[in-house]
């Protein structure tokens, strides 16, 4: 299955549902874009929700690290929503568990880039 | 004697669609050998990045060159070879991602998730060219995939990325 990415407005955060398999290809060059036009617009709150994702590689792992750098460079945060077991533990042992900041609960994540800002 | 083992093999091009290909006969002789779901989740990724590696940096998507995948179940264990036509590389250059200075890097976590979701790894460099990658899976044998930068015993000099 490929990639799917649809982005929502809640509050000051732009939240990611994505679905699929992030994997290298077209699909990841659209997530790349996706994350990019944010910042662009100035929507420097992304939460990508990852609930639907069943599959990741090192490629796609390595798009998410680019996605959190380019926010954080631009003032930003790139947050990480709804872990599935098997990225979960992709994380884990690539030790970007201690890089991203992983929220199991949606309000919970919305209302960290709140406090954040101070909002 | 030791018993003949189980073979599958296959010729791919040089694609994207070949890594995807790789990855469904992967789920079919893991599931025929007996690996349960986590398993064979581990070894599909260690194929897909495999092949990835084949197709893309050993054979950069050259129309003329090939890829064989040679899947071999034995009593014990399931070996995976796959071979690209590339030069290969120097296995000793590739950065631990675990590293401090590596941890935002974007590329460079290929091997090392290899590593770590199979429990050999090799690198050879037959006769003639290419670059041929052995992944060998035990059964019965639950791998801690935190181990994934540590063994390196196997390798050879020459590897891909």
């Amino acid at each position: 299955m490929s990639m799917k990415a649809k982005t929502r407005r809640v509050d000051s955060v732009s939240v990611v549902d994505i679905s699929g398999r992030i994997t290298l290809g077209e699909d990841l060059t659209e997530l790349r874009h996706l994350i990019r036009n944010l910042l662009a617009q100035g929507q420097k709150q992304i939460l990508l929700n990852l609930a639907d994702v069943s599959y990741i590689d090192s490629s796609g792992i390595g798009e998410l690290v680019s996605g959190f750098t380019a926010a954080s460079n631009q003032g930003g945060q790139l947050k990480l929503l709804h872990l599935t077991k098997k990225v979960h533990d992709l994380l884990q042992i690539t030790k970007l568990l201690t890089v991203f900041e992983v929220y199991d609960d949606e309000a919970a994540a919305i209302d960290s880039f709140q406090k954040a800002t101070g909002a | 004697m030791a018993a003949e083992p189980q073979v599958v093999e296959m010729t791919l091009e040089s694609t994207l669609e070949s890594v995807t290909a790789a990855e469904e006969v992967t789920t079919e002789v893991c599931s025929k050998a007996g690996f349960d779901e986590e398993e064979q989740h581990r070894i599909e990724m260690a194929v897909h990045e495999s092949m990835i590696n084949a197709v893309s940096h050993g054979n950069k998507y050259d129309a003329h060159k090939h890829v064989r995948v040679r899947f071999q179940t034995y009593a014990d264990r399931l070996e995976i070879h796959i071979r690209d036509q590339g030069l290969g590389f120097d296995i000793g250059h590739v950065p631990n991602p675990l590293q401090a200075e590596n941890l935002l890097k974007v590329s460079g976590r290929g091997i090392f998730l290899i590593r770590s979701f199979v429990d050999e790894f090799r690198v050879e460099r037959p006769e003639g060219n290419g670059t041929e990658v052995i992944l060998v899976k035990r059964k019965n044998s639950k791998k801690n995939s935190d181990q994934g930068g540590k063994h390196r015993e196997h390798e050879g000099e020459n590897a891909p990325r």
